[in-house]
């Protein structure tokens, strides 16, 4: 036999042979993230978080949500638009996953901002300002006090509220429903309970249409 | 197929006793280079510093050899000892580390996961340096075998 083909026929197994792995892994761990999403369903909405568009819309899309996380950043004006252009059927919750070095910091300034009224307004200003502040090197999450300077807040009530124990419970709740669902990278995106496990914007658009769909809306 | 005749330089072609054990040393590159990227980019485990190091050693003995395997190119033992050689000594020294034989405060583990993590364990069981020393020295002793049958 020639050489040449045993190498080449050795290549194509193994290759073979890691796309079958592939396939049977992200299986097992789509179904195990679907199973941790059924059994922890009280865990996918707290009343505590910020929600964006109607309250009570049909459809809520969960994401789990990273201020230093350039694709949060990249997905939030995508996620507005969806809000928005549902005339009230579909809303969004969001729920912090603090996976990089500062993260938290920034939530807890977000999350001060939010007690007066302020939340998008600060959210908006900082994800702007992300590669500034959020390098994962060297991140500075205290830069976006600055940044939110002038949109009207007590600043001095905001930075005891961040240091607060109301915010630091929220977070603490926060990062262990994200355990629970197994989330661990951001943005983590649940609609109606049901995980967006193929990442990107057209699966999260098609899942949505589908929970409209099953939510029997015109 | 006609380059089965064309010899390479300074490559003993047509009697290719090396052949097997270089094809065998190949092969374990092949594997162990599949799995390090399985466990790195499916798995999503992140390779600790000493990891990357042996990969750098890994990784381009599935080239250098599938080289020599394709032109019966006896030089590619000579140009794969070094690599394996020294990924042999880095996954040693891994292994003593994640025993805890070695301090981790010599190495610059600082960023990323750590070394002596037990996270650095397939199943739960196998420590990953030690399937990395196995590969390393399988591939020693295919190297060492197909060196001996090209002096003879």
């Amino acid at each position: 036999m020639n050489k040449k083909w045993i190498v080449l026929g050795t290549v194509a197994a193994v290759v073979l042979a890691f796309v079958a792995g592939v396939v049977v892994f992200t299986n097992r761990s789509n179904q195990e993230v679907k199973q941790a999403a059924q059994t922890n369903s009280d865990a996918m909405v707290r009343p505590h978080s910020p929600i964006f568009g109607n309250p009570a819309a049909k459809v809520t899309i969960v994401e789990f949500f990273d201020p230093s996380c350039e694709t949060c950043r990249a997905f939030y004006p995508i996620v507005k638009r969806m809000v928005n252009a549902s005339f009230g059927q579909v809303r969004l919750v969001v729920r912090y996953a603090p996976l990089h070095h500062g993260s938290d910091t920034a939530i807890k300034i977000l999350e001060a901002a939010r007690q007066q009224g302020k939340y998008w307004e600060a959210l908006e200003r900082a994800l702007a300002a992300q590669p500034q502040w959020a390098a994962h090197d060297r991140p500075q999450p205290q830069m976006i006090w600055d940044l939110i300077g002038d949109i009207g807040l007590d600043m001095a009530k905001a930075k005891s509220d961040a240091d607060g124990p109301a915010i630091a419970q929220l977070l603490r709740q926060d990062v262990a429903d994200m355990q629970a669902l197994k989330v661990n990278r951001t943005p983590g995106f649940f609609v109606n309970g049901v995980p967006l496990r193929e990442f990107g914007e057209a699966q999260l658009k098609m899942l949505v249409e589908q929970e409209l769909k099953k939510a029997g809306t015109p | 197929m006609s380059e089965e005749h064309s010899v390479a330089p300074n490559g003993n072609g047509r009697n290719a006793a090396f052949w097997m054990p270089l094809f065998l040393a190949w092969l374990l590159a092949l594997l162990a280079t599949a799995g390090a990227l399985f466990l790195g980019e499916v798995m999503g485990k992140t390779p600790c510093v000493l990891c990357w190091y042996q990969r750098i050693a890994m990784f381009p003995l599935v080239l250098v050899l599938g080289m020599g395997l394709f032109g019966s190119d006896a030089r590619s033992v000579r140009y794969a000892l070094p690599l394996a050689g020294a990924g042999w000594g880095i996954a040693a020294y891994h292994l003593l580390v994640f025993w805890g034989v070695v301090s981790e405060g010599l190495v610059p583990c600082g960023k990323g996961s750590s070394c002596a993590d037990a996270d650095v364990q397939v199943a739960g069981v196998v420590p990953i340096p030690l399937l990395s020393l196995a590969a390393f020295s399988g591939i020693l002793v295919a190297l060492w075998v197909a060196r001996r049958r090209v002096r003879e």
